[in-house]
């Protein structure tokens, strides 16, 4: 017991306590996690805390570290795509278009109308979908319990669909390239029809809930501020760069699929801080109905899928490919030797790029802002990982 | 102004029939398991009240398998807390570790037994009733601050010390509140000051005073949230930071101890409140004769009830509805904002009182 007094081992660099001060007060650590609820996943934050005011925030990694990269070294192309889904499995549909539209580069495969308008379709409802989870484990951090289970509630449908679509409601592994593994069932998009009009209603369901209420307008307003600097710098994309101001989004300035046709905004946030972060995801909500709502008024008779092949040899050479996850640039590049398998894999995840931020935002703030931070961050920890 | 008798039939009974130091004593006993059983069932009630008001607040249903509308679930729930170990981490203080759970149970006992929940069903009518409730609470927030620092664990700590910071500041607004119908009753007696809102239902402390009793209820509401430990002011246990605050390392029946102890402090509390705002146990009267005789007719202790679980109703909706504050907003609303609005409803109070400005 006494042992376990005095023996302090030594701190590794970086993680020096300052010196305890006149009034006998000292700074100490905190482990947020592996095991924490609001870390959402194993991901584990040595927090250097002032009584409760936080001095530095080290992240660390690795917990859920599955070497997807790598295994993707031993997979054919196609095989690759399902590994995906086990990255960020909330955008698990945009990240397999990823891989898809590299094959599809690398081997000139097009994709005919039908099947974009089903990827453009499924990659929206996952955006919904994800925001929508986000939604509630936001509330839930903040301590409004009941908004966890209404995100749930309207994910649930969204879940649903995909189930009846793919099979899967996580890992969906249903995009191939040239369109994707399967046609939308029958009635699908009488569905999706009546979804975006529950949407809407939710959508104001959820400003009244949690939007307009007054506690969480205090607890984020001015709350971690990023600014379009240094969120750039950190290369912050998705709704966490654009809360900040940096104005990119893949679908509008690289446009992958068919995303050129629809019209929708890009909504940008100016101060940077919880509440815009919060505030940009609801209004992608609405425009990813924008979007989805276009889509199922001109969804078009046809083939899914141009050609089946079940594995493709690769020319040698580089690949890569960008995607708008509901996180950020979800970027996909292989480097193949002309062969069956990739020669080498690399991800680009947003979420590594916006945790990376977390130092800078937290400082100076109160547990429960790193906790808000956290939130309004959306991190998926797979995908940061990998 | 009827009188209304205040001694019990059975402690008549054994007044009559007994030595007056046994019948004394009887009487105690008689007391002391009257609340005890008081104490479980309502918190065992509670529990699974809470559970479905939650649930249905969250389009779910809640428990349903134990027992009929799952009201079994409890007592379920409480067999697999008392079989589970006590569980003592390494490097805890064994006697704060182990005395805190019993504080706020003892301190919300203590304040059970000055309220009068009928008309003859009180222990006992103590003179100085609001101020004894007062100086019992505390013993809750005692508990808190030595489990929390007797776990030796740093959130247990963090969660411990905004309790400290949180519950003594909210006592003072609670305070306020209830020395206003103190002075405008003019006893500090629980059962006087129920006694002192007979009539219809404006003579209830929360109308008679004009504009000062609403306020003053509205503040008494929230700083008793405070005081509870409840959302959205449940800072010290504050899950999704702290993980459970000050009994994240409790387990089994200290654990149990405290989250009982958190029950029947609300059922306490919102009944302090019914009390001295809403005419305790005095029945609700619409001032139309026919009606009134009829309301008239439920005893006393079933308007207790009725009140009372009104205002754990409300307890309950604040909890499942807003999201937490933050320490330092939390704070600032007591010391800037709840605090001099309590002084100057009490002011406000003063003057209605003193020039008599009350409802008759």
């Amino acid at each position: 017991m006494e042992a376990l007094k005095t023996s302090a081992p030594a701190l590794p660099p970086g993680f020096s306590l300052r010196e305890t001060r006149a009034d006998g007060s000292q700074e100490y650590f905190l482990n947020m996690g592996p095991q924490h609820p609001s870390t959402h996943g194993v991901l584990k934050l040595v927090v250097r805390l002032d009584g409760e005011t936080v001095v530095e925030v080290v992240p660390h990694l690795g917990f859920i570290h599955r070497a997807i990269e790598k295994m993707g070294e031993n997979e054919t192309f196609v095989q690759y795509i399902h590994l995906t889904d086990r990255m960020d499995y909330l955008s698990s549909h945009i990240n397999n278009l990823g891989v898809c539209m590299a094959i599809e580069k690398a081997m000139g495969i097009g994709v005919p109308e039908r099947g974009e308008y089903i990827r453009v379709l499924v990659s929206e409802l996952q955006r919904i979908q994800s925001h929508l989870l986000w939604w509630g484990a936001f509330g839930m951090d903040l301590g409004a319990v009941s908004a966890f289970l209404y995100g749930f509630k309207e994910r649930e449908k969204i879940t649903q669909l995909f189930e009846e679509l793919c099979g899967a409601r996580l890992t969906m592994n249903f995009f191939r390239p040239g369109g994707s593994n399967a046609d939308v069932p029958e009635g699908f998009i009488g569905k999706v029809k009546e979804l975006l009009e529950e949407m809407k209603f939710s959508l104001d369901e959820f400003d009244t809930l949690i939007s307009k209420n007054m506690i969480i307008r205090e607890r984020c307003f001015g709350v971690g501020r990023l600014s379009r600097e240094r969120a750039a710098n950190y290369g912050c994309s998705g709704p966490v760069g654009r809360a900040s101001g940096v104005d990119f989004d893949v679908r509008r300035d690289d446009p992958y699929s068919i995303y050129d046709r629809f019209k929708f905004e890009v909504p940008l946030g100016s101060n940077g801080d919880c509440l815009d972060r919060y505030l940009v995801r609801i209004a992608e909500m609405r425009q990813s109905v924008r979007i989805l709502e276009q889509v199922v008024a001109a969804f078009p008779e046809g083939q899914y899928r141009s050609k089946e092949k079940a594995s493709y040899k690769v020319p040698a050479g580089s690949y890569f490919s960008a995607v708008e996850t509901a996180r950020g640039m979800f970027g996909t590049y292989f480097v193949s030797d002309n062969s069956f398998k990739p020669y080498r894999v690399k991800s680009r995840s947003p979420n590594f790029s916006n945790l990376s931020a977390l130092n800078e935002m937290a400082q100076g703030g109160k547990i429960a802002d790193l906790v808000a931070i956290l939130s309004t961050l959306d991190l998926i920890i797979p995908d940061i990982d990998r | 102004m009827t009188e209304i008798p205040a001694n019990n039939p059975v402690g008549d009974f054994l007044r009559a029939n007994l030595p007056a130091p046994w019948a004394a004593i009887g009487n105690g006993l008689i007391a002391v398991a009257a609340l005890a059983g008081l104490v479980t069932v309502t918190a065992i009630f509670l529990i699974w009240l809470e559970r479905k008001v939650c649930a249905h607040f969250q389009a779910r249903l809640g428990p349903t398998r134990v027992g009929p509308f799952g009201l079994l679930q409890p007592i379920a729930d409480a067999i697999k807390l008392l079989m589970k170990e006590n569980v003592k981490p390494r490097g805890v203080d064994a006697l704060a570790y182990f005395l805190a759970p019993l504080l706020p149970i003892t301190g919300s006992f203590l304040v059970l037994a000055v309220i009068p929940f009928g008309p003859t069903l009180q222990v006992v009518d103590l003179q100085a009733g609001v101020v004894y409730v007062v100086a019992v609470s505390g013993l809750g927030i005692l508990g808190i601050l030595i489990g929390g620092w007797g776990s030796n664990n740093k959130y247990s700590l963090l969660g411990s010390m905004r309790s400290g910071a949180q519950l003594f500041s909210y006592e003072l607004s609670m305070v306020l509140c209830m020395l206003l119908i103190v002075m405008g009753s003019g006893t500090a007696s629980l059962r006087e000051i129920v006694l002192s809102q007979q009539g219809p239902f404006w003579h209830w402390w929360i109308i008679k005073m004009p504009l000062a009793g609403v306020a003053a209820f509205v503040l008494f509401m929230v700083s008793s949230t405070a005081e509870l430990n409840r959302g959205p002011l449940d800072l010290s246990e504050a899950e999704s930071e702290l993980t459970g605050g000050f009994h994240t390392e409790y387990t089994g029946i200290s654990f149990s101890m405290f989250f009982l102890a958190e029950f029947v402090n609300m059922f306490a509390s919102a009944g302090l409140g019914a009390t001295l705002f809403l005419g305790g146990f005095l029945p609700v009267q619409l001032g139309y004769a026919p009606v009134d005789h009829a309301l008239a007719m439920l005893p006393g202790v079933c308007w207790f009830f009725a009140k009372t679980y009104s205002l754990i109703f409300l307890y309950m909706w604040f909890r499942w509805t807003f999201p937490r504050l933050r320490i330092d907003h939390l704070l600032s609303l007591e010391w800037k904002f709840l605090l001099p609005a309590s002084m100057a409803n009490m002011l406000l109070g003063a003057t209605l009182v003193a020039f008599r400005w009350i409802i008759p």
